[in-house]
């Protein structure tokens, strides 16, 4: 089997490049038959990419530990489900897990093409498969997990033990599901550009994969904030590194497209505006992966030094090139075909909402890319840290917060004052009532109170818009209110899904500006003594430890201290904190030492004790107390589930005309342009 | 009347305006060096004020230089890039992969005996990810040595 997963991969490039010729030909000439064999090709690569990632798996469950990769990510002593997610654990893995999820994702986007988007295939085809190419050329000449030691090690070298963790295993997965589906709104549009067709056929597929990209890039940064969370043991969860920004950058401008989107098929604006938001987050995504992949940037997140620098800044330039040459030769097919008509409408909502979008985009880009820039221009390496991004992204993030609440609500074109006063006097009071109730009750930190206002504010639109929503039901149908509600949703996806998905930006937000409360205390503590420390919420703690013990499991050596916690003099129970030394079969050590952290999350704030070290019997902890962390995950929960309900296939197309929508969409039309 | 389409660029220009103001000035307020112990001690050769500016160094801990303040959170060490080595004290919780020869960052101030007064302190190891590719590397480990005695 892993012979045939090599054999695969070589066939698969063969196959990839006979669909790129064929496809691009068959669209030049307009012959039927080079396209259909350019598809074929496309199918066939997917196919031959499906055998050689069943090869390697095969490789790393059967613990063949010729092959290097398997020997250099894997160990004997491993368990299974981190073997099985060794796959995607180190780098020529994780390049061939790519190409795999891109020839998956174009067979399924090639293979369910509109009947009115079919003269974008041949484009979209080709392009797909030149990604590919790209994608698996890398895999076979620079980073080939078939490439055999010319020993065979008894045992493996294992994987790094802050990745033995169920946040890692599934962390990458969903950033790559995210990152590889911009290839395909990237392609469409290359497509579209080519064939100057600029109107909706192309749009509907860019919107969904579009979506998709944005759902699993959302799940992958939440999941990559709790992973370093719980396991790096520094008490936060963003520290701005150029390996989280590059996950971001790519999500910030394809939020901006699904906004931007919406003012393209209702009013016929912002036509090459999309174009480039779309091509943008397929490059970032390529970006992404190139700074993650050369070690171009000083990040502590970099994956070696490696040979696939070059490749990518070569791919990255062509795309790019070939992007503008395109834009540029069809600006007059890309004429807007209405004009904005008033500052107070939603189409100027959205507008700022892209320009905020885009403006976070470029600072994060521009501080990502600062120490090289400056080395260019300046001679000496400059490197920004949380501060910059902080003193930037704050204000910019709480604009786009209070855009969150404004956007849904306004009128299209232009909004009038009544329609400003009907839909903004509750929400604004609402926000006002939740900032001064929290200033009264002694909060001072600014950027909190106005999150927090904000929040409040942009919470009750939501709340708003559904009780409308409800009782509109309730009124007509007589329906009870958990009907109602699942019906309003269900029948109006795009829109209650949307709010939804606002809805845990709302929460995350709320969370973030917990951090500004965050306290972090260093302790020294023998056995038997005890620390009395006070929380921002004004709780008196009392730890009491119990001492440092040692203890060795499955494939670690385990140093533990206990701490016995009382909150207000209430037993709260006793929170381990954990040192681990991982060892291979042999009982070498393998591997830094790392921390395992107690955690003691609850609604208000987490208790986060980290056991920093131990000198003669002392344990040296670092105790956190970390507000709101919890809402963080639970807002980047909401937000998935929103995305998801918004992306489940569409039944109101066939819904449309019979009249459940028709009842209830004339009166909001109605109301918002009057 | 000027039309929507400007009002809403002066807006626009308003925002990033802003935002590229703070970027400016965040740069100048919190951007720090990034430099060897050789390009660091050339600065301080060409302008002794520079010893005021907040640095972060990059280099290797010198193996066996370092030192713990009994009973305390101080440590005392050694970096080079090869050609330089600057004597380091850190106060505060080291990280984990803190140890002999690997790459650190510190960042933090030189003092005028000579030594740099870290306030933090970064360890990277070629081992976090990835292993380094090459084979030498590799022939270090048990694995490798358990394999070629069979």
């Amino acid at each position: 089997m892993i012979l045939v997963g090599e054999l695969a991969l070589w066939v698969a490039l063969l196959m990839a490049a006979w669909a790129a010729t064929t496809s691009f030909a068959g669209g030049a000439l307009g012959r039927e038959d080079l396209v259909a064999s350019g598809r074929r090709g496309l199918y066939a690569t997917t196919a031959m990419m499906v055998l050689a990632s069943i090869g390697l798996w095969t490789a790393l469950l059967t613990h063949d530990f010729s092959l290097k990769y398997v020997a250099s990510n894997t160990s004997a002593n491993m368990p299974k489900v981190y073997v099985f997610a060794a796959f995607w654990g180190g780098q020529a893995g994780s390049m061939l897990f790519w190409a795999l999820i891109l020839s998956v994702y174009s067979a399924i986007a090639i293979r369910f093409v509109p009947v009115k988007a079919r003269d974008l295939v041949p484009w979209a085809c080709g392009t797909l498969a030149v990604i590919l190419v790209f994608f698996i050329a890398t895999v076979c000449f620079k980073a080939n997990p078939y490439d055999r030691l010319s020993f065979v090690p008894a045992d493996g070298r294992g994987m790094n033990p802050q990745l033995q963790n169920p946040g890692m295993a599934i962390h990458p997965p969903n950033l790559y599901l995210g990152y590889v589906a911009t290839s395909i709104p990237f392609a469409f549009a290359i497509a579209a550009l080519v064939t100057r067709r600029l109107d909706a056929e192309w749009l509907g597929i860019v919107r969904r994969w579009s979506l998709l990209s944005w759902f699993f890039l959302t799940i992958g940064i939440t999941l990559g904030m709790w992973w370093a969370y719980v396991e790096l043991g520094w008490s936060g969860y963003w520290a701005w590194d150029p390996v989280e920004n590059a996950s971001l950058l790519p999500w910030l401008t394809g939020t901006a497209f699904l906004h931007s989107i919406m003012i393209q098929e209702k009013r016929g604006m912002l036509r090459k505006w999309n174009v480039v938001l779309v091509v943008t987050t397929f490059l970032l995504a390529i970006f992404g992966t190139f700074i993650t992949r050369s070690g171009i940037i000083e990040s502590v997140h970099s994956f070696a030094q490696s040979p696939v620098g070059s490749w990518f800044a070569t791919f990255f330039l062509t795309a790019t090139a070939t992007t503008i040459y395109f834009v540029a030769t069809r600006l007059r097919d890309l004429e807007a075909r209405a004009e904005l008509e008033s500052m107070v409408s939603r189409e100027a909502a959205f507008l700022y909402n892209n320009v905020v979008l885009v403006g976070i985009a470029f600072s994060v880009l521009w501080g990502t890319l600062f120490p090289i820039l400056s080395e260019w221009v300046r001679g000496s390496k400059i490197t920004v840290g949380p501060p910059f991004f902080n003193t930037v992204n704050i204000p910019l993030g709480l604009l786009l917060l209070g855009l969150t609440g404004v956007g849904p609500l306004i009128a299209w074109r232009k909004a009038s004052t009544s329609n400003l006063k009907r839909q903004f006097a509750v929400p604004t009071a609402t926000g006002l009532i939740v900032g001064v109730v929290l200033f009264a009750l002694g909060m001072r930190d600014g950027y909190a109170l106005v999150a927090y206002t904000l929040a409040g504010f942009v919470a009750a639109t939501i709340v708003q818009e559904f009780q409308k929503g409800i009782s509109a039901r309730r009124n007509i149908h007589g329906e009870s209110i958990p009907v109602a509600v699942v019906r309003l949703i269900g029948r109006n996806r795009r829109r209650y899904g949307g709010y939804i998905v606002h809805a845990g930006i709302v929460v995350l937000f709320a969370a973030f500006a917990g951090l500004a409360f965050k306290k972090d205390h260093d302790v020294q503590m023998k056995a038997g003594e005890a620390k009395e420390l006070v929380d921002p919420l004004g709780h008196r703690w009392r730890f009491v430890s119990q001492g440092v013990s040692t203890s060795e499991t499955l494939n670690r050596f385990v140093t533990a201290v206990g701490l016995e916690v009382f909150r207000d003099g209430v037993p709260q129970g006793i929170l381990t904190s954990e040192k681990r030394q991982y060892f291979d079969s042999n009982k070498q050590p393998q591997f830094q030492p790392s921390t395992e952290v107690g955690i003691r999350p609850s609604a208000k704030m987490d208790l986060y004790v980290v056991l920093a070290g131990v000198r003669d019997e002392t344990a040296e902890l670092r105790i956190s107390f970390n507000p709101l962390v919890v809402w963080v995950w639970i807002g980047g929960m909401i937000m998935a589930i929103g995305g998801l309900i918004v992306m489940w296939p569409q039944a109101e197309r066939r819904r449309a005309p019979s009249g459940y929508v028709a009842t209830l969409e004339p009166k909001r039309e109605l109301a918002a342009t009057t | 009347m000027t039309s929507a389409r400007t009002k809403f660029l002066i807006g626009g220009a308003l925002v990033l305006g802003t935002a590229g103001y703070l970027m400016a000035t965040s740069i100048k307020e919190t951007g720090t060096y990034y430099l060897t112990p050789t390009e660091l001690a050339t600065k301080l050769d060409a302008d002794p004020g520079f010893r005021n500016t907040g640095v972060k160094i990059g280099a290797r801990v010198v193996p066996g230089s370092i030192q713990r303040v009994p009973g305390g959170k101080e440590y005392a060490f050694r970096v080079t890039d090869g050609a330089k080595i600057v004597p380091v004290v850190y106060r505060g919780i080291a990280p984990d992969t803190f140890t002999d020869g690997v790459d650190v960052v510190v960042e933090g101030r030189m003092a005028t005996d000579g030594t740099f007064h870290a306030t933090t302190l970064l360890a990277k190891c070629a081992s976090r990810y990835e292993n380094a590719p090459d084979a030498e590397k590799y022939k270090q480990t048990p694995g490798y040595r358990a394999g070629a005695k069979a």
